[in-house]
């Protein structure tokens, strides 16, 4: 179970003479549901078509299933791809396109009528059979474009931002579609999103990757709750970046205070980035705080409210089920695991 | 505003039924009508028009046009599509100025582009100075059915790159990812996706090259000398030469009909999709 | 690798088909002999002849005069008719559009005879009036089916806005929809402005007395054998389309590159 189907080895790749990636290392284990999360132009797609086959890497090796397969065609590579757009053939009606890979493979009429209709009666398509790509709606070509890959039975499927265009209700459907149908096949998907939420959902791990560089790998939660570096902990959720300055390990001094933290082995007096997620901080009446503000701005969320609250100098952003009205005064508490010391970006 | 800005159409419309309503009108009035009808107290209707039409002489030059259009049209397609295909892989940057020069020579007019041929093919032309130089002998090129389908391609031959073109270079790259992805190797990757895609395409092609080809008559003229009449040289006759209206409008009739039977053909076939792509 | 010099030399013989005429007639005017086909030494005496020529000045200048009046009138009765015919629905449209197309899909023969028949019917005249106006008529269908398509992508809320922020439907149309299709109303104009230059078969039924256009005097020569002076001037007239091409293409792609730059900035 825990054989790496995909392996990338130290994949660089240029265009025009710029690194889109910088020296890659993944693996990805059969059965898991890896998501590449970035923002764009951070080289999330690209890894994905150098996985297709789409495109060539500069340096560096890609594996499947133990075997070398940089130069394999597309064709020849036992994956399939769900494209961004989906990629569905205009001129074959929705039977022909899922059909497309079968009829390449020379199967026969029955046994690729009989994959078809399961296919379709798995995406609740039953009656699709003969319609044509323009009549349906954004929500169904998805689920066809899943379906034409799927019917091939790969090992892997690569997925490119699929639900993308869909609105935000279907998106949200879709997820847990997705989620159950890749634990239901036992396939493994390796899925590119710019959504952080969307991967959090979905990943057993995530990626997170910019300016071509992997920052961060691990499971959701890892991720989230102990991001390595200050573009990961703004990039995955809302985050109060401020700097700050170890004294000793355990102890942080931010906006000209010192506070406990669970952070050691940096060198005394490094600067550093700190961390505070906003849903982390705690209202209390003015004077009660370790900081003090006022409430510039107050939106109500439906579950809880973001305010803005200026403190020390510094615009926190705090998510709070407790309500300050603008203007108030107000304190601020955290306590030592509420806060993530980082090392400094550049 | 919308219901307003509707008059604005109104002049057009009189302007059409004077000018192109009422002389369809005409010639269909003077296609039923004898020679001897003369202002409408006189006017005597008759089908004979139509039934001369089908003298063997006649129908030999109708099928002498039908077939030389259609063997251009067909070689129009097959120089035409590797072309428009080379010119759409081609790289952007280069893309534009290969579509220039396949336009560039519609600019020049067209009865001397074809008047050149007859100084490339003549007897004492430059293809023929040229064998004999090499001591080859001699050929008779000009005033040939062979020379009319070459000015016919020559003239034509962009108006089939230019749509098939358009549909290849409109495809969408990633359909042709896909179909890789899918297992298809690129032979396949071009008959199942490609081709199929870039029908509309030839389809328009074979419309805008098919029907000028059926209708014209300098190019047979020139080329083809006096022997290798088509339809269009026919009409020419009838009304400039014989000064036969009558007849002359029948067989104008009977090339619009030509043209919007193979047109509705066409049509057919571009809309009728899924039994293509089936056929392919 | 094969394939691309494959495909190189199949584009090269393509062009070389098509451009081989072209060179024969630019040679050729250069050629001392009236010979068609053999070159008996350099001259430019038929680029002088060609000021002296008064057939080939006359038509000349009726066939510019008559593509530049026709492209005009035709443009502006195109631009009327297409805004017209645009916010029409129903049967009434699709009977205009298809009778519009018309003159597009018959053979410009039957259109030159036609409209040969009309005037004839009409007693009028066959001169300068008669050729024109058939250029017109011929001219206005290109011009409609190029706006059309511009007026479709108009956002339909757009002259509702204008007139909601106080114009009168004529500003409207005026300062919005008007430089809103301007695309297509060049593109129509242009196209009827080259079809009109280059007609030769609808002018051949409606030419009259004295009355004629390059076209129709080339076509005569033909087949007596065009005097050089013919192969002059069409060199001449592609030198200026060929700099004219040149410089528009060179205009819009720098108007593209620094459009391009704008929006770098921007970003």
């Amino acid at each position: 179970m825990d054989k790496a189907i995909i392996q990338l080895n130290n994949i660089t790749k240029k265009f025009d003479g710029e690194i889109v990636l910088n020296d890659i290392n993944l693996s990805v284990k059969e059965n898991e549901f890896v998501t590449l999360l970035g923002p764009s132009g951070c080289g999330k797609t690209t890894t994905l078509r150098i996985i297709g086959g789409f495109e060539i890497p500069d340096e560096g090796e890609v594996y499947f299933d133990g075997q070398l397969i940089n130069d394999l065609p597309p064709f020849k590579r036992q994956l399939n791809t769900v494209f961004q757009k989906y990629a569905l053939f205009p001129h074959l009606n929705v039977f022909e396109n899922i059909a497309f890979g079968l009829r390449i493979k020379k199967m026969d009429e029955g046994t690729i009528t009989k994959k078809v209709e399961k296919m379709l009666g798995l995406f609740n398509l039953k009656n699709y059979g003969k319609r044509r790509i323009d009549q349906l709606s954004g929500g169904q070509q998805q689920r066809i474009a899943i379906a034409r890959a799927l019917v091939n039975e790969p090992k892997v499927l690569l997925l490119d931002e699929p639900l993308g265009a869909l609105d935000l209700k279907l998106r949200k459907e879709m997820q847990h579609e997705l989620k159950a149908m890749q634990q239901q096949l036992g396939i493994t998907f390796i899925y590119v999103t710019h959504d952080q939420e969307e991967a959090l959902t979905m990943s057993d791990t995530i990626v997170v990757m910019n300016d071509g560089i992997i920052q961060q790998m691990g499971t959701p939660i890892d991720i989230y709750n102990e991001p390595e570096n200050a573009f990961v902990a703004d990039f995955i959720g809302e985050s109060n970046i401020l700097d700050g300055i170890m004294h000793d390990d355990y102890l942080v001094e931010f906006l000209g205070k010192k506070f406990q933290c669970l952070d050691a082995g940096f060198g005394r007096g490094e600067e550093v980035d700190v961390v505070i997620r906003p849903e982390d901080l705690d209202l209390t009446p003015a004077g009660e705080g370790k900081l003090e503000g006022v409430v510039k701005s107050v939106i109500f969320k439906g579950v809880h409210y973001e305010m803005d609250i200026e403190a020390n100098g510094y615009e926190f952003l705090v998510h709070s089920t407790d309500m300050a009205a603008v203007g108030t005064s107000v304190g601020l508490t955290l306590t030592a695991d509420d806060i993530h010391i980082m090392v400094k970006g550049e | 505003m919308k219901n307003r800005t509707k008059y604005f159409a109104y002049p057009y419309i009189i302007w059409i039924i004077i000018f192109i309503a009422l002389p369809a009108f005409l010639v269909l009035l003077y296609s039923i009508t004898t020679k001897e009808s003369d202002g409408i107290t006189t006017i005597q209707f008759t089908l004979e028009n139509f039934k001369n039409f089908f003298n063997p002489l006649y129908l030999n030059i109708l099928w002498d046009s039908i077939y030389l259009a259609a063997v251009s049209t067909i070689i129009c397609l097959l120089i035409g599509y590797p072309a428009a295909f080379i010119i759409s892989n081609a790289h952007l940057s280069r893309r534009n100025t290969l579509l220039f020069l396949c336009i560039l020579p519609m600019w020049m007019n067209m009865l001397l582009r074809t008047y050149a041929w007859m100084t490339i093919l003549g007897n004492n032309g430059i293809l023929n100075n040229l064998f004999s130089l090499l001591g080859l002998p001699t050929f008779n090129l000009l005033y040939t059915k062979g020379a009319t389908v070459m000015g016919m391609v020559y003239n034509f031959l962009p108006f089939m790159i230019l749509p098939i073109y358009t549909a290849l270079s409109k495809m969408d790259r990633g359909l042709l990812e896909a179909a890789d992805d899918l297992g298809a190797d690129k032979k396949t990757v071009f008959i199942k996706v490609i081709l199929p895609l870039s029908m509309p395409g030839v389809i328009s092609g074979i419309i805008m090259v098919f029907m000028p080809a059926v209708s014209t008559f300098i190019i047979p003229q020139l080329l083809g000398g006096n022997k290798n009449m088509m339809i269009g040289n026919l009409v020419e006759r009838l009304f400039i030469i014989n000064g036969d209206w009558n007849f002359g409008s029948a067989i104008s009739i009977v090339m619009m009909l030509i043209i919007l039977l193979s047109m509705s053909i066409m049509n057919k076939f571009d809309i009728d999709k899924e039994g293509g792509a089936r056929l392919w | 690798m094969v394939k691309k010099y494959l495909s190189k030399i199949y584009m090269a013989i393509i062009f070389i088909f098509l451009y081989a005429p072209i060179v024969v007639l630019a040679v050729f005017s250069f050629n001392e002999s009236r010979s068609r086909g053999n070159w008996t030494g350099f001259t430019l005496k038929w680029y002088v002849e060609l000021f002296y020529d008064r057939d080939i000045r006359l038509a000349f200048y009726y066939t510019i005069s008559i593509a530049i009046i026709s492209a005009i009138i035709s443009t502006i009765i195109g631009t009327f008719a297409a805004i017209g015919i645009n916010s029409m629905k129903g049967k009434t449209k699709s009977l205009i559009l298809n009778v519009n197309y018309l003159p597009v899909l018959n053979p410009d023969i039957v259109t030159g005879i036609s409209l040969m028949i009309l005037y004839i019917s009409f007693n009028m005249d066959f001169g300068f009036n008669t050729m024109l106006l058939s250029h017109i008529v011929f001219n206005i269908p290109y011009v409609i089916l190029s706006i059309l398509p511009k007026l479709k992508q108009l956002d339909v809320h757009i002259t509702e806005a204008a007139m909601d922020l106080g114009a009168t439907p004529m500003y409207a149309l005026r300062k919005v929809i008007i430089p809103e299709i301007k695309p297509g109303i060049v593109t129509g104009f242009l196209m009827a402005f080259t079809l009109s230059i280059d007609d030769f078969i609808i002018s051949y039924f409606t030419k009259g007395e004295g009355v004629t256009n390059l076209s129709i005097i080339i076509y005569s020569m033909a087949r007596r054998g065009v005097r050089p002076t013919i192969n002059a001037l069409s060199t001449i007239m592609l030198t200026v389309v060929l700099i004219l091409m040149i410089l528009i293409n060179k205009r819009t792609s720098a108007e593209r590159v620094s459009k391009f730059k704008r929006k770098e900035v921007k970003e």
